[in-house]
């Protein structure tokens, strides 16, 4: 297998006008990676898959998948693309084979090889017995797979997934998030966007975090976490006593509106402390997570 | 890796680059259109029928003859002109944009290696083969009442995808421009509706003031199509016959470029 990575972006940079979606963003992905990309809505997470997809032109920078410029290969990068989008957009004239069916014709699959796909990935996102039903009867978990489904049926070197389980309920999100978990034990390379970060925790095992068109940080879940917010957290409400009990203490703390949160490495002495000598009301500890990472770098201001 | 400004231009380029991948667009809308042909095939059935009973008969009670052709026959290739007008042209208006805005289709398929370039001549030809559905169903109706000349009229079976062809580039330009589904209303209204009336279709265009009828043979689309079409079903060759072929062949490259350009400037983002 050759030894280009996957994807390799240098400095790529898109632009709309006056507006600056990406800024000189770089990151490689290697084969076999689950890579996720996760930033406030925004950030250029979807203007990133979309320069990688080949549909949106780059300003400037470099992009190669697979070893080659999207430039100036679209076909054949997009001929070893498996795409998930955001936006549904199956079509509704079709059943779900068929479906299935037609858009294996663009990738001109055989039609008798394209039948056993079908199957096989029917069955693989269980929907076989869904399989003669208009797209317009399945509930939003059943399009998900079956988009799924969609962007395996050229058994693509590199699926991009933009928002997976947007919208499903928690049985559909760990039914794909099930799916997902087996397509990387089966070697494939993933990337994936996502503003749900136990997805990311659960299944990449790199990611960057963007804002504003640029990566903030890059790493595993687990390096980021202990690199940037310690392994746990102690949570108090926020009083005048905590405060200056935490400052005592020398502790690191951040107050977000009615909550102060302590990043600690000794959850259970500083919750004892703050139990024994500050009046804290609810003291509750627990493991630090993605989500805090994403916060303390982000920001918990509202985006659009 | 190479890395240069404003890479933009890959795509500012002029002509069309199309692949036999569009065949895949033209199947698509193909395998759709005969799930429902049932209802599919209905209108254009009906539709000459009703008009050759209502305004070729009843009217023509009236009208009697005109330049020595009574007035069915003289009307025959009319209704298969604006059948080849109207089939091309809402399907690749209104069809065409429901496919593109709201189910998406457009980008479900350049997500595969075809290019918008081929997705747009696949509508392109979609559009042309429908008018070539419509109008060829159309001539049977208008065979059997006996009003169009054979074996000359069949020759309307070709040119029918030629002229569609025509009317789905210029539809599909204002697909390209148009900011909603509404707003398709006023090609239909502005440019389709008066078409229909002055283009020589009921009555001809010589009782019309000269410079009227100069405009209608310079600038309107369905002029040449009535033109081509009632030399085939008259088996009476028009001395404009030439000129109006030739209009549709220029016209259709010049809106078939301008299509696929506008196309990729409202899609390419």
């Amino acid at each position: 297998m050759a030894d280009y990575p996957v994807i390799e972006a240098e400095r790529l940079t898109k632009r709309f006008g006056t507006l600056t979606a990406v800024e000189g963003i770089s990151f490689s992905v290697s084969r076999g990676d689950v890579f996720g990309f996760l930033g406030p809505n925004g950030a250029g997470k979807t203007t990133t898959m979309k320069m990688i997809q080949c549909i949106s032109p780059r300003t400037a920078g470099a992009l190669t998948v697979l070893g080659m410029d999207t430039a100036t290969h679209p076909r054949e990068i997009k001929a070893e693309l498996g795409v998930l989008p955001q936006e549904t957009n199956l079509d509704p004239e079709f059943t779900c084979r068929e479906n299935l069916l037609a858009y294996a014709r663009y990738f001109d699959i055989p039609v008798s090889e394209a039948r056993k796909r079908a199957d096989e990935l029917l069955s693989f996102v269980q929907l076989q017995e869904k399989q003669d039903v208009p797209i317009d009867k399945l509930s939003g978990g059943m399009k998900r797979r079956l988009l799924l489904a969609r962007a395996l049926i050229n058994d693509p070197q590199l699926l991009i997934l933009d928002e997976p389980t947007i919208g499903l309920d928690p049985q559909g999100r760990h039914l794909i998030w099930e799916k997902l978990k087996a397509l990387q034990a089966a070697g494939n390379t993933i990337v994936l966007t996502t503003h749900y970060l136990e997805e990311a925790e659960r299944l990449c095992n790199r990611l960057v975090i963007m804002d504003r068109g640029k990566i903030l940080v890059e790493g595993s879940p687990a390096n980021l976490i202990s690199r940037y917010v310690g392994n746990d957290i102690v949570e108090a409400e926020h009083t005048p006593e905590v405060v200056s009990c935490l400052e005592e203490m020398g502790a690191r703390f951040e107050i977000y509106g009615d909550m102060v949160q302590v990043l600690t490495d000794q959850p259970r002495e500083v919750a004892k402390r703050l139990f024994e000598t500050c009046n804290p009301g609810h003291v509750f500890a627990r493991r630090a997570s993605l989500e805090d990472v994403f916060l303390k770098l982000t920001g918990r201001v509202l985006r659009d | 890796m190479t890395d240069t400004e404003d890479y933009d231009q890959e795509y500012s380029y002029i002509l069309p680059r199309v692949s036999r991948s569009a065949l895949k667009v033209w199947r698509r809308n193909w395998d759709v259109f005969f799930k429902t042909y049932q209802v599919n095939f209905l209108p254009p059935f009906i539709e000459p029928v009703l008009y050759l009973l209502a305004i070729g008969f009843g009217l023509g009670m009236f009208v009697g003859e005109i330049d020595g052709i009574p007035y069915v026959e003289f009307i025959a290739p009319a209704l298969l002109s604006i059948s080849m007008m109207n089939s091309a042209f809402f399907e690749c208006t209104y069809s065409s944009y429901v496919r593109m805005y709201y189910q998406k289709t457009f980008d479900a398929m350049i997500a595969t290696p075809l290019s918008i370039d081929d997705v747009i001549t696949g509508e392109l030809l979609w559009g042309a083969t429908r008018s070539l559905i419509y109008s060829s169903v159309m001539l049977l109706v208008l065979i059997g009442f006996g009003v169009v000349n054979l074996p000359s009229s069949l020759l309307v079976i070709p040119f029918s995808f030629l002229a569609g062809l025509m009317f789905a580039c210029i539809a599909m330009c204002f697909t390209a421009i148009t900011p909603g589904i509404d707003a398709l209303n006023y090609p239909s209204f502005l440019f389709i509706t008066p078409m229909f009336l002055f283009s020589g279709t009921f009555f001809p265009l010589s009782i019309l003031p000269e410079p009227v009828q100069l405009l209608a043979i310079a600038f309107l689309p369905l002029t040449q199509l009535v033109i081509v079409a009632r030399s085939l079903t008259l088996t009476d060759l028009s001395p404009l016959f030439g000129y109006s072929l030739v209009w549709i062949g220029v016209v259709t490259t010049i809106f078939f470029v301008l299509s696929t350009l506008l196309m990729r400037r409202r899609l390419i983002v």
